[in-house]
């Protein structure tokens, strides 16, 4: 479901195999697992996280055919993707995301949470699907918007309008850094980003207290449950 | 004397501030505007989209001072002020729960609560020839009202532009406005190029046959500074 490998001071975590890459309980599981691992590697404060994927999807959210199945795992999976977000932005290193495929809603927002967001500009899209399917976005995904998309028409087009947001689109709005041609060329700029910031020496739990510092906001949404007028009902959208 | 009416074409919904005058938030028009919004809240459907606008040379120069003024005291200006600025506040908690995309379409001037009233719409659109955005407060050594505060710090989102509209007491035009990232468009010379924009718009996004409810909720969450102050929670359904 994915793989960790180091390269000299670069971590690379893939999301493996031609799937969506649905970020159901047990991929979030192994997630946060490979983060750990990361976390306590000796190395670690000197190091950087770049997390891709194979094929045509990033992630293309959460898992909602389970969620159908099973309604409890939508709040099992709500909670594993906190934990998973808060633990990048706390992680003591530089972050890129290396977007080669579709990210959609909780997959978005996974890749929002990192530092850097690299594209492909020769396919795939950045979507907050949620109201082309009938579903309110928690406010918590709301936080990391606010924080990652500057300016409130681009956080209007990417809520309200549920825009496919394309690399291009993705720069002029400032929630891409910079785009590439194809999925090896901008797996291929990302490590050569990392290496560069490696290079600056970062000492990385300053770094990691410094991105908390400045992503506190989005913490504390994080770590708040949503109040009880406001909780999760299993009946979908119907009101 | 009708102040506003409210039309249905298609999908749209269409509510304009009617007659020559300067639209002023008097607390009649505020109830009248109310109303209208309540009842296209009622009759919304799938798709439905409203869009907002007025006749003459302004969309609204804002509160009803000269009201204010002609309450024969100071303490009865200053009562008659806040009841302005009170009964205001549902017409903005009602545009931000409607379950539909708003368009405020500006024919002229928009100034002070006119302004909020343009700006608590999704989109804003206006003329490049004529009207101008102007926050008067700092002119008429009026304070502003929370709500209103925090209307600019969610919705307009450089602090020069948020200086330049609150503390410079300038009149701004289209292009800047457009600039300035306060309104979303400026490219149309005529109050009647201004609302087929609008039309526009509104039609392309009524054809994606949005759930109203589930629209309001996420704008609602966009805002939650905004939806705290008007005493406004996002209903939260299903999630993921």
């Amino acid at each position: 479901m994915c793989t960790l490998e180091k390269r000299g001071q670069l971590f690379l975590l893939k999301l493996t195999g031609n799937g969506e890459h649905r970020l159901n309980p047990t991929l979030l599981d192994n997630l946060r697992s490979a983060i750990t691992q990361i976390r306590s590697d000796p190395s670690s404060s000197r190091s950087l996280l770049i997390t891709t994927s194979d094929g045509k999807f990033f992630s293309n959210g959460y898992d909602l055919a389970l969620a159908e199945s099973d309604p409890s795992l939508r709040v099992v999976m709500d909670s594993k993707l906190r934990s998973l977000v808060a633990d990048l932005i706390s992680l003591p290193m530089p972050t890129i995301a290396a977007v080669t495929g579709h990210a959609s809603a909780a997959g978005f927002v996974l890749a929002m949470s990192h530092d850097y967001v690299l594209m492909r500009r020769d396919r795939g899209f950045l979507y907050m699907s949620e109201l082309d399917i009938e579903l309110v976005i928690p406010a918590w995904f709301v936080a990391v918007i606010r924080m990652k998309i500057g300016s409130p028409a681009a956080r209007r087009d990417v809520m309200l309008t549920a825009e496919k947001v394309t690399a291009e689109r993705g720069l002029e709005m400032g929630i891409v850094d910079s785009s590439y041609g194809s999925a090896a060329e901008t797996i291929e700029a990302a490590i050569k980003l990392g290496e560069e910031i490696v290079r600056r020496g970062v000492d990385g739990y300053v770094y990691g207290r410094m991105r908390e510092t400045l992503l506190k906001q989005v913490l504390h949404t994080i770590g708040s449950n949503e109040s009880a007028s406001n909780r999760m009902r299993n009946s979908g959208s119907k009101l | 004397m009708s102040m506003c009416t409210l039309e249905k074409r298609g999908d749209l919904f269409l509510l304009t501030l009617t007659g020559d005058d300067e639209h002023r938030f008097h607390p009649d028009t505020t109830a009248s505007v109310l109303s209208l919004l309540e009842q296209a809240k009622s009759q919304s459907t799938r798709g439905s989209v409203l869009i907002t606008t007025a006749h003459g040379k302004f969309f609204s120069n804002g509160f009803d001072l000269a009201w204010a003024q002609s309450a024969g005291s100071q303490t009865g200006a200053v009562n008659r002020m806040h009841q302005m600025v009170e009964s205001f506040k549902p017409v903005v908690a009602a545009l931000f729960d409607l379950p539909m995309p708003t368009i405020a379409a500006l024919n002229g001037h928009a100034a002070a609560s006119g302004l909020m009233f343009a700006l608590s719409h999704d989109y804003v659109f206006m003329r490049n020839d004529r009207g101008v955005l102007y926050m008067s407060e700092v002119d008429l050594g009026l304070p502003l009202p929370d709500y209103f505060a925090a209307m600019f710090a969610a919705k307009i989102g450089t602090s020069i532009a948020r200086r330049e509209l609150l503390l410079s007491g300038k009149k701004i035009g289209g292009e800047e406005a457009v600039g300035l990232g306060i309104v979303d468009s400026a490219a149309h010379d005529s109050a009647e190029g201004v609302v087929e924009a609008t039309v526009s718009l509104g039609e392309s996004l009524a054809g994606k046959k949005w759930n109203g409810e589930v629209y309001a909720s996420i704008r609602k969450s966009l805002y939650p500074g905004v939806c705290a102050m008007l005493g406004l929670t996002a209903k939260i359904a299903a999630s993921p």
